[in-house]
């Protein structure tokens, strides 16, 4: 193993279980802050987590469909 | 006692370009970094107020005004003329470094423009120099500059009618907030939108900037579409049209740049869905979004010169630009792709960013009016931009998979131009106050509450976890995104491929019957006068002497009739 080490996979897996640790804490923040929601639904548990999560998963599926439409080769332009 | 110094700053970026090619070689490095200071310097020394009038025409121009905007844009611009002349010392052809100064100081010239007259000057000015920088690296940029001039002459145009039409229905030429009451302004709304990549003639934007040079992309990234806020700032904040103009540019930008494979391509795209961003804020056009959108701005020159920078690096040391030549670049350019990663987070608005101090206020302004959906969309936007931008550049260019590059770190004035970039991305982020109290508005805004940085972690780090696990979903492939310049480019040239055609038919089946006509009339001829011809016969003398007494014959009789 002489790749660089930030690839190998120990450390990709200690990585993800960092992360998921970070993510964990983030929600669980909720609990300590006082959020001051301003409609109602910004104030419901973990908002910040599940609307971005969320956001990111329909953009990319709908990114998907309108490349299905839209791609095409890149020398689509050339001659 | 100060003295005040009555030069405008601009005019000091366009002489020092206008001399750079006539300059030796060695005076072109102290020009490039002294021409900006010395501009900084005159922005921060010219006494606030029309402080250059004159009569033109039978009009006041005021060249020179100053105003606490002003002063925060001319300050942006020239330190952003600074950062991108060092980056481009490397850049052999001169021609580029003289545009790009030209361009900076007409950039300028509309920032301190008191009048509608001069800011058109200074507009058109910025077009042309703006082609020049593009046309001046050669190649495929020959073709996408030219597109590039036909929208923003076009821009243009349309910006001159509605200025002439403003000054024949109120008989001023004041360049001031103006409501959208009449056909000239709606006009002269349409002129500045275009150069902010406004749809739907967004796509000169992510066509063109990529082609420049690797130095040229960066200086364009700042100046077009920021002038064209700080104009819609000044002449039509809390235009509500812009609210949905802006959320619409967002998306685009997003999902274009998810789908894009040029690493260039990606970051132009995110340019129009920050710009996105800021036309909102004018839309809402409370003090609070107007201050976020200038203090955006402002942020936002700083970070996207700064990716820029790094792709331009990137492009410099492996002249590759496609995510799928590239890839696992962190390794022996470590220094680019932190600075890239700084960058990357400051528009993903990470706390201690710069982007963090400055959207949030935007949003800010949204929740204060209660624009739930507005600020729902701009929530979901800023979880699309660590998607697009955040996480999606750095991790295909510098990560993803080992492409087998070993490239060095770009030469030293690059670095150092990425340094002092991410030095300000930081800077601003940690301690807001100095740009706060530039802003327009007094500032009544705390962004460092726990509420926001919780927020704001769960939101950018959860699109972190959806971006890794829909990885497969996001890898890159060897396309392009139809757009609308598809209209003039794919639509214009099948268009123009059968006018062609059919130009040839008609021409072939002109030439045709011309040349049926002219051998007809060749036959006609040669059926009178050629050999066999009526004309061409011998006429026996018998012949002659018959017709002769017929035709006395008929005399005579006539004669005794």
């Amino acid at each position: 193993m002489n790749d660089h080490w930030l690839v190998r996979p120990d450390t990709i897996r200690m990585i993800w279980i960092i992360s998921i640790i970070v993510l964990a804490l983030t929600v669980l923040a909720d609990f300590v802050v006082s959020h001051h929601p301003y409609f109602g639904i910004d104030g419901t548990f973990g908002f910040g987590a599940w609307f971005g999560f969320g956001a990111c998963v329909i953009l990319v599926l709908g990114s998907k469909v309108l490349g299905a439409i839209l791609k095409r080769q890149d020398s689509y332009y050339d001659d | 006692m100060m003295i005040d110094i009555l030069f405008p700053p601009g005019l000091v970026l366009i002489l020092a370009g206008l001399m750079l090619p006539l300059m030796g070689e060695r005076f072109r490095a102290p020009t490039i970094l002294i021409a900006p200071l010395i501009a900084f310097a005159i922005v921060w020394l010219l006494p606030s107020g029309p402080v250059l009038t004159f009569q033109y025409i039978g009009y006041e121009l005021v060249p020179l005004k100053v105003d606490s905007l002003s002063r925060l844009f001319g300050t942006i611009f020239t330190i952003m003329a600074f950062a991108g002349g060092l980056f481009a010392l490397k850049q052999e052809r001169v021609l580029e470094l003289a545009s790009a100064f030209v361009y900076a100081g007409s950039a300028l010239g509309v920032v301190f423009a008191g009048d509608l007259i001069t800011v058109f000057i200074f507009w058109e000015l910025m077009a042309v120099a703006s082609t020049l920088l593009i046309w001046s690296s050669g190649g495929k940029a020959l073709a996408a500059g030219q597109r590039y001039v036909m929208i923003h002459l076009l821009g243009g145009v349309i910006l001159m009618a509605g200025i002439a039409g403003e000054i024949v229905s109120t008989g001023s030429i004041a360049f001031e907030a103006m409501d959208t009451n009449s056909w000239p302004r709606w006009l002269i709304l349409a002129g500045f939108l275009i150069n902010a990549g406004a749809p739907p003639l967004a796509a000169w934007l992510p066509d063109a900037y990529p082609e420049a040079s690797w130095s040229g992309t960066v200086f364009l990234s700042a100046f077009t579409t920021k002038t064209a806020v700080f104009v819609l700032l000044r002449g039509f904040p809390g235009a509500e049209i812009l609210i949905y103009i802006g959320l619409y540019m967002v998306f685009y930008g997003i999902v274009y740049a998810i789908l894009e494979n040029d690493m260039r391509r990606i970051l132009a795209y995110s340019i129009i869905n920050q710009v996105g961003f800021m036309v909102t804020g004018i839309g809402i056009g409370t003090e609070m979004a107007l201050n976020g959108t200038a203090a955006h701005a402002f942020a936002h020159i700083i970070y996207k010169a700064l990716l820029l920078m790094s792709a331009g690096a990137v492009l410099y040391q492996t002249g590759k630009r496609k995510c799928t030549d590239l890839g696992g670049l962190f390794r022996t350019m470590p220094i680019t792709a932190t600075c890239g990663i700084i960058g990357a987070l400051s528009i993903s608005a990470f706390p201690l960013t710069s982007g963090f101090i400055s959207k949030s206020m935007i949003s800010q302004g949204a929740a204060d009016e209660h624009m739930m959906i507005v600020w729902m969309l701009l929530a979901a936007a800023s979880a699309g931009v660590f998607l697009h931008a955040g996480i999606k550049f750095p991790w295909f260019v510098f990560f993803q998979k080992d492409s087998g590059m070993r490239p060095s770190e770009p030469p030293r004035s690059m670095r150092y131009a990425m340094y002092i970039m991410s030095v300000l991305c930081i800077g601003l982020g940690v301690f807001p106050g100095p740009l706060y109290a530039l802003l327009p508005y007094p500032v009544d805004y705390v962004p460092y509450t726990g509420a926001h940085v919780v927020f704001q972690l769960q939101l950018l780090l959860f699109s972190g976890l959806a971006f890794f696990l829909l990885l497969n979903l996001l890898k890159r492939t060897l396309t392009i995104t139809l757009d609308f310049d598809w209209f003039y480019r794919g639509l214009g040239r099948v268009l123009a491929r059968e006018f062609d055609n059919m130009s040839i038919a008609a021409w072939t089946a002109f030439v045709e019957s011309g040349y049926r006509a002219v051998q007809s009339f060749i036959s006609a001829i040669y059926r009178h006068y050629g050999p066999n011809g009526i004309l061409a016969r011998t006429w026996p003398t018998g012949n002659m002497a018959f017709w002769t007494t017929a035709l006395l014959a008929t005399y005579l009789l006539i004669f005794f009739l």
